[in-house]
């Protein structure tokens, strides 16, 4: 196991490698003349010389790429234009609330969505599969976008039931930060008073955030329900005399979600995608609506950094997924 | 083996099944009969097709969905399986009286489970010291290297031969008093095939199983089994002991079906015509069209049974009036 | 014609493919049906934020403009826009993936390397910063939703191609002297081209959904561009009294998705039980 674990993340390195290639191409191609930018506008050519000689801009454009990978490496990615502030210290600000937004929305999609596909699939061409198709193909057409205005629209603006934007109410203090994660926080800390407003502000956001996941895991928990019935060890176990309730959910579900285990890793990219207009919308102080921030605002800089971080993070959690996958089907792992 | 004249373990009696397709209905087996006396291997012989599948799942009560047992009895010691309700069929007959080896054991087993997992699933709910130490003496029984670890291991681990020993042990763990065996050797190649047999006729005697062992191979009958029931098209045409059948068959297809084999047979021989479809079965006899002995009342209706020799029976009207064919 | 016959016997795939030749009727046919092409750029402010009437069917937004004309002319642009990417990203990525499955050496190795680069972001990050690179803007959103498409096709043709080259067939015609384009041309691309035609579709819906979302997020089409997501953008402020504003472009996303959505689903289950696996 730790042999593909090892095997997995040597595989990741190339490709986040041509990231970095990517992003120092992107770096160097935007600004024309980043020293006459940075040397201000009457700057003379001394003075712009001078701004190049400083940054390193005169040098070959290979060494350029090694001094960026080396800033890279040391968390150096450069202060954003709009908070002055490093760039990555502005990310790990606001990533607990993507994380905490993005974990409650998967575990919504995962723990609703399993289940309606198995049972879509076992009751086969029935009335609840049929309404189970329309209902995820519907899902996965929706604009998370506009869903999130509609639900503000109703549930904020008409109905007044539940908070338009934000994570906490304004002015209450968010529980002591201990992870940045409201919810642990406000649990470790024993203030469910906490817990319950965090909960009425992340409800909208989390459920527009899980209805794409949530019909892509029906679908796909459906299909491959469908498929393990058809296979051979089902009609053993029937015959030898299993209890159907656990053929079907313990021995075809597992069968199943092990193999879409490797679906949960492009549903997370889907995930992130989503995220940044969920948390424009929503007014969630996360990576996301800051990604609007940055580039409506060209913090250049800002946006590259997200880029390489949600990159780092998504390979990541496909590794972390593959290796679940290895644990739940064992015969992934030897296969090397 | 001798075995007194009792009542079967297993009566299989005037048996039919249809199943609804989408071109009509199929009539898959058309008043099928057989007996399986105790401790006796009995084997149940025919082309794919015959329905020797679709008999084993009425007996097991998992006919699919849309078939149904449109008339007969399945009387195991006595009970009708098919009166019989879904959850004792479940709780009590499958993985309980009644044992079940498959086909395939390459596919049998679920690949994500471990070994132990599957085999003690019948056992659930079941004391645990009971169940561990009959499951060790059972794999000992099936001669499985190593069973100390085998039930950690997943089913990828262990090469076909003793898959199939597995799910031999999975059949007899409940302590079953009839055992359904579905081809279990042909997934095998021809030395691990003889050794599966061998055991399997071991374990029987040992235990005084009942086994029902269904096949398409007349090779494997005469190496194992005590008696045997030759079935054509969803209709059982002879039954008796294996000796008799394969001295002095008596229906025309026996004849045909153990000329074919490459041991018998001198040239390759074949049967000519092809299985007729269960949609629209022959009427009468199901194998008139094909057979060179047919006479016009093959057709006019199905033949009774009678039994010309010791515990031989024929479904053939060549025989029922007492005519040699 | 047993395809055809199959294919007609799936019921949402024949509502998909009812949707998408009606929208390409609509928006073919949208001179005709909007005889005032001006109305949808220049509005009438005395007539701003009118409900939906006898006269304005969608109503009217903010700048009095009639939004059903909007989200008609809407689904031309977004129709054209999805169209020129899916073209861009095939032209780029087929080609690719039948290089790479074909060959073996590391010519192979870096096309799939570098997917793998495009693929280690989630597209709609790697569009924004491309976006931002090349300067915000319609034709920038482009470019780059093309250039996190590719990807996709280059592995699918890459699979199928892979799968083709150890068939016996190929090693057939190279026996009897093929040479490698004619066997690429003649015999690899038929097989791979209903893998791509269904990637395609699917394709299709993927890239109006997020040219929609570019636009909403202001980095996509740019006022008066009737584009969906930035008419959902604009209505934003005015919610929730002129819902209309906002319901009905979103609508149009919606129906125009699911259409392509429901018409890839069935050409996939059709063509090859599969491809099921992958998005």
């Amino acid at each position: 196991m730790a042999r593909f674990v090892l095997h997995r993340l040597v595989l990741t390195i190339p490709a986040l490698f041509g990231l970095l290639v990517l992003t120092f191409i992107m770096l160097r191609v935007v600004p024309n003349d980043p020293s006459a930018a940075l040397a201000g506008e009457n700057a003379t050519p001394e003075q712009i010389a001078e701004v190049r000689r400083a940054y390193g801009f005169d040098q070959p454009l290979w060494k350029q790429f090694v001094i960026y990978v080396g800033q890279v490496g040391t968390g150096n990615l450069g202060n954003s234009i709009i908070s002055n502030r490093p760039v990555l210290r502005d990310i790990a600000d606001r990533l607990p609330a993507t994380m905490e937004l993005t974990f409650v929305s998967l575990l919504f999609a995962t723990v609703v969505g399993i289940p309606i596909g198995a049972i879509a699939a076992v009751w086969y061409q029935s009335l609840f599969d049929h309404a189970v198709r329309v209902l995820t193909v519907a899902g996965l057409a929706i604009a998370s976008f506009w869903f999130a205005i509609i639900l503000q629209m109703i549930f904020a603006m008409e109905l007044d039931w539940l908070p338009l934007r934000g994570r906490f109410p304004e002015g209450l203090a968010p529980p002591y930060h201990l992870t940045g994660l409201y919810f642990v926080d406000s649990l470790l800390t024993l203030r469910f008073d906490l817990f319950g407003r965090a909960a009425e502000y992340i409800l909208m956001p989390a459920f527009t955030l899980s209805l794409a996941g949530l019909a892509s895991i029906a679908r796909f928990t459906r299909a491959g329900v469908l498929e393990t019935l058809q296979k051979e060890f089902v009609h053993y176990a029937e015959a030898a005399g299993y209890r159907r309730l656990r053929i079907i959910w313990v021995y075809v579900l597992r069968n199943s979600v092990v193999g879409a285990t490797t679906q949960i890793g492009l549903l997370f990219g889907g995930l992130i995608s989503s995220a940044v207009a969920v948390e424009a919308i929503f007014d969630w102080p996360g990576v996301g609506s800051y990604a609007v921030n940055a580039i409506l605002s060209s913090d250049y800089k800002a946006v590259l950094a997200i880029t390489l971080v949600v990159g780092l993070i998504y390979a990541l959690v496909n590794i972390m997924v593959d290796v679940v996958h290895a644990w739940l089907d064992p015969r992934v792992a030897e296969k090397l | 083996m001798t075995s007194p004249q009792t009542t079967p373990r297993l009566d299989i009696r005037d048996l039919s099944v249809t199943v609804q397709t989408d071109e009509g209905e199929a009539k898959i087996l058309d008043r099928a009969s057989l007996k399986l006396m105790p401790g006796s291997i009995h084997g149940l012989v025919g082309e794919s097709g015959c329905g020797k599948s679709t008999l084993m799942r009425a007996v097991l009560g998992i006919l699919p969905k849309r078939g149904r047992a449109s008339q007969g009895e399945i009387l195991l010691d006595g009970r009708d399986l098919l009166k019989t309700s879904a959850t004792e069929l479940q709780s009590e007959v499958r993985g309980g009286q009644i044992g079940f080896i498959p086909q395939d054991p390459y596919q049998a087993f679920n690949p994500v489970f471990k070994v132990g997992t599957q085999l003690l699933e019948t056992m659930r709910g079941k004391p645990a010291a009971q169940r561990d130490a009959n499951i060790m003496s059972l794999l000992r029984s099936v001669q499985l290297p190593d069973p100390e670890h085998a039930l950690d291991r997943y089913p990828h681990q262990f090469s076909g031969g003793q898959r199939q020993r597995l799910l031999i042990a999975a059949a007899l763990v409940s302590t079953p008093s009839v055992v359904l065996a579905d081809e279990p050797t042909t997934a095998l190649d021809v030395t691990t095939q003889a050794q599966i047999l061998k055991l399997l006729r071991g374990l029987a005697e040992a235990r005084g199983l009942s086994m029902l062992f269904v096949t398409h191979d007349f090779g494997v009958v005469a190496q194992l089994c005590d008696t045997v029931t030759v079935m054509y098209a969803g209709q059982t045409v002879e039954s008796g002991p294996v000796r008799q059948i394969l001295t002095a068959p008596l229906h025309p297809y026996t004849r045909m079906l153990l000329a074919c084999h490459p041991d018998r047979g001198t040239a390759l021989a074949g049967i000519p015509g092809s299985v007729s479809s269960p949609l629209r079965p022959p009427s009468g006899c199901r194998f008139h069209p094909r057979c060179p002995s047919a006479r016009p009342d093959c057709s006019a209706a199905v033949p009774p049974v009678t039994e010309p020799g010791d515990r031989h029976s024929v479904r053939c009207v060549l025989h029922a009036m007492g005519v040699a064919a | 014609m047993l395809i055809l016959k199959k294919f007609l016997r799936d019921v949402p795939a024949v509502l998909g493919f009812g949707i998408i030749v009606a929208l390409c009727l609509i928006a073919l046919l949208s001179p005709l049906i909007i005889s005032d092409l001006e109305r949808i750029y220049d509005g009438d402010l005395a007539a701003r934020l009118q409900p939906p009437s006898l006269e304005f069917w969608f109503g009217t937004d903010s700048l009095g403009r009639d939004v059903f004309a909007r989200v008609i002319v809407g689904s031309r642009g977004a129709l054209q826009v999805a169209l020129s990417v899916v073209a861009l990203a095939i032209g780029i990525g087929v080609p690719a993936g039948l290089y790479a499955g074909y060959t073996n050496g590391w010519g192979s190795q870096l096309v799939m390397r570098l997917t793998d680069v495009f693929l280690a972001v989630p597209q709609l990050i790697l569009a924004l910063s491309v976006a931002q690179l090349i300067g915000r803007g319609l034709g920038s959103a482009m470019a780059a939703l093309a250039l996190t498409y590719w990807p996709f096709f280059c592995r699918t043709v890459y699979g199928e191609v892979r799968r083709l080259r150890n068939a016996l067939f190929i090693e057939a015609q190279q026996c009897l002297g093929a040479s490698t384009p004619r066997i690429l041309f003649v015999h690899v691309l038929p097989n791979v081209a209903s893998a791509v035609i269904v990637r395609a579709t699917i394709g299709m819906g993927f890239t109006i959904m997020t040219t929609a979302v570019l636009g909403f997020l202001g980095v996509g089409a740019t006022p008066p561009n009737p584009d969906w997501g930035l008419a959902v953008a604009e209505g934003r402020d005015y919610l929730p009294q002129s819902w209309w504003t906002v319901a009905f472009p979103g609508l149009g996303i919606f129906i125009t998705v699911l259409g392509f959505n429901l018409f890839g689903d069935g050409l996939r289950d059709l063509v090859d039980p599969r491809l099921r696996r992958s998005r």
